[in-house]
């Protein structure tokens, strides 16, 4: 693990923001077990539990926490320029920021998509939600890193993007869904498993290039600008 | 030997101009910069570190740029003036992690030695957000160092610190320019500038007010009277003989002796001696009393 890594992760840890990331898994977990265990049917809560639960909250906010965390809070609290004044390609420093993001945001997610899935249709289904979700937190982690080069709001931002962008104009407004990562992550995984609890919305090579777009682009991006991380003079 | 040069280098935000037009040169040895909050001098900092680009003219380590340039800090160090560190790391942690971002070949090695510069070891395996501020600052410095850096730029250095922490720091940053390294401190604070180096950067109102050793830039300024407390064995003679000296402006007399007022410095200064010699006064004390950087540098932020 490179030095950057390791004091991105010991700060993500260090920080109650952490805590955050433990709720939302539990909660899916638990109202899939609940659903499973009163037995009702899947086909009444795999759709709100597993889409409207897991892949449009889930997923993204854990992927939000820890993907502003990484950099953002590095940014905001000043620590950055430590990382900074080290002879280290810009390229190095976003990877080893979006390698822990993502690391983070996947295990987070995936591990309770896999054990909601098993639970709502088979282990196939869990593991496709599994592999969809770490696409999904490459694609999250990518834009929310980027985010918190570009604003002092990342969250904020993320929040905009989570809730009106996907959430709302991706329910309505079909054009949208081409730049919504949650419509790729729920296209991936209808693939791999189809199930009747999926509907995909958009193709799966429309899924795969634009995920592939998110991830690179953003990263790219988020190299550029850090290239050019300037401090302003505060006081005099 | 490393120098960091400032070519025309102006930066503007917006319609506000923060540097305009500054040129100089940081030679190896310590260097203040100096100048009223808001004059500019963090802006200054920030761009010989890479931290912001110029908005017109070059700023350069040896040639070689600062802005989107990381390999400058091989050999380039810099404590900024905002006190963040990673508040959950030892500073042995914090150090080490430096060390091994600038890839030395012996990171533990190099973090005991920059340890021991600013005398922390004893407390270096105690997380850093129990720290005191001075300890805090310390930690940074030692961090900024621990590559040993030809060029080390440390904004507002002193803040925080007690005194014994004050004094150990600036024969730190003394010992490090007799070392031939390019040291630059900022500071408002006179006396901290004064006691550390000879050779300031007076910056007011985002342009270079004045540049050199603060004690020759005074004798420059011919327009100012220069003061001089004298004492001798007889100082109302004195004060006749020299009144009608030329480059005598005014003598004041009280009780611990006399002031001076000499338009002409070097005239003065010759002057003096044989005027005493020929009195048959014997000089007991001639101290020139507004060669003091708070003299020169409220002059210059009257002019």
């Amino acid at each position: 693990m490179s030095t950057v890594a390791w004091i991105t992760a010991r700060g993500l840890f260090g920080r109650r923001r952490a805590l955050l990331l433990l709720p939302l898994p539990l909660l899916l977990i638990g109202l899939a077990a609940l659903c499973r265990a009163a037995g009702v049917a899947p086909s009444d809560w795999g759709v709100p539990v597993l889409v409207g639960l897991g892949l449009a909250v889930v997923l993204p906010v854990i992927s939000l926490i820890v993907g502003t965390g990484v950099l953002g809070s590095e940014v905001d609290d000043g620590t950055i320029v430590h990382i900074l004044t080290k002879p280290l390609p810009r390229r190095d420093i976003i990877l080893a920021k979006l390698g822990v993001a993502v690391g983070v945001s996947a295990l987070s997610s995936a591990i309770p998509l896999f054990v909601a899935g098993w639970l709502a249709d088979s282990v196939g289904f869990g593991l496709a939600l599994a592999v969809a979700a770490v696409v999904g937190a490459f694609a999250y982690s990518a834009l929310f890193l980027l985010l918190s080069l570009l604003t002092r709001r990342p969250v904020l931002l993320g929040l905009v993007y989570i809730l009106v962008w996907e959430g709302l104009l991706g329910r309505f407004v079909s054009g949208t869904r081409v730049l919504s990562i949650e419509q790729y992550v729920i296209t991936i995984a209808d693939k791999i498993e189809p199930t009747t609890l999926l509907e995909s919305k958009v193709s799966l090579p429309v899924a795969v290039i634009m995920a592939a777009i998110f991830i690179l682009g953003c990263a790219i991006a988020s190299v550029d600008r850090l290239r050019s991380f300037s401090m302003a003079g505060e006081t005099s | 030997m490393t120098t960091v040069n400032l070519q025309n280098v102006s930066r503007w935000y917006g319609n506000v101009v923060a540097v305009n037009d500054i040129s100089m040169t940081l030679n190896p040895g310590v260097t203040g910069l100096l100048g009223p909050n808001g004059a500019g001098k963090t802006t200054i900092l920030h761009m010989m570190a890479g931290f912001l680009a110029p908005s017109r003219g070059t700023v350069t380590v040896d040639d070689a740029p600062t802005w989107r340039n990381p390999d400058i800090y091989r050999r380039l160090g810099l404590v900024a003036e905002r006190e963040a560190v990673h508040g959950f790391l030892t500073a042995r942690e914090f150090i080490e992690a430096s060390a091994r971002m600038q890839k030395l070949p012996d990171p533990k090695a190099a973090t005991e030695w920059a340890l021991g510069m600013v005398e922390m070891k004893d407390a270096a395996d105690r997380r850093i957000e129990t720290y005191s501020k001075g300890m805090r600052q310390r930690t940074r410095v030692a961090a900024a160092l621990v590559h040993n850096p030809q060029v080390l730029l440390l904004d507002e250095p002193f803040n925080g610190m007690d005194p014994r922490q004050r004094m150990h720091m600036m024969e730190l940053l003394h010992g490090l320019g007799d070392q031939g390294h390019t040291i630059l401190f900022s500071s408002h604070i006179l006396e901290e500038v004064e006691q550390v180096s000879g050779t300031v950067q007076v910056i007011v109102a985002g342009r270079l007010a004045a540049s050199g050793d603060f004690r020759r830039i005074r004798r420059l300024m011919t327009n100012r009277p220069h003061v001089f407390a004298v004492q001798s064995s007889d100082d109302r003679r004195l004060a006749v003989a020299l009144i009608g000296e030329k480059s005598v402006s005014g003598v004041e007399i009280d009780a611990t002796g006399m002031t001076v007022r000499a338009a002409d410095y070097g005239s003065f200064t010759r002057a003096l001696p044989r005027i005493a010699l020929d009195s048959g006064i014997r000089l007991r004390k001639l101290i020139p009393s507004d060669e003091s950087l708070e003299s020169v540098f409220s002059y210059l932020l009257e002019a």
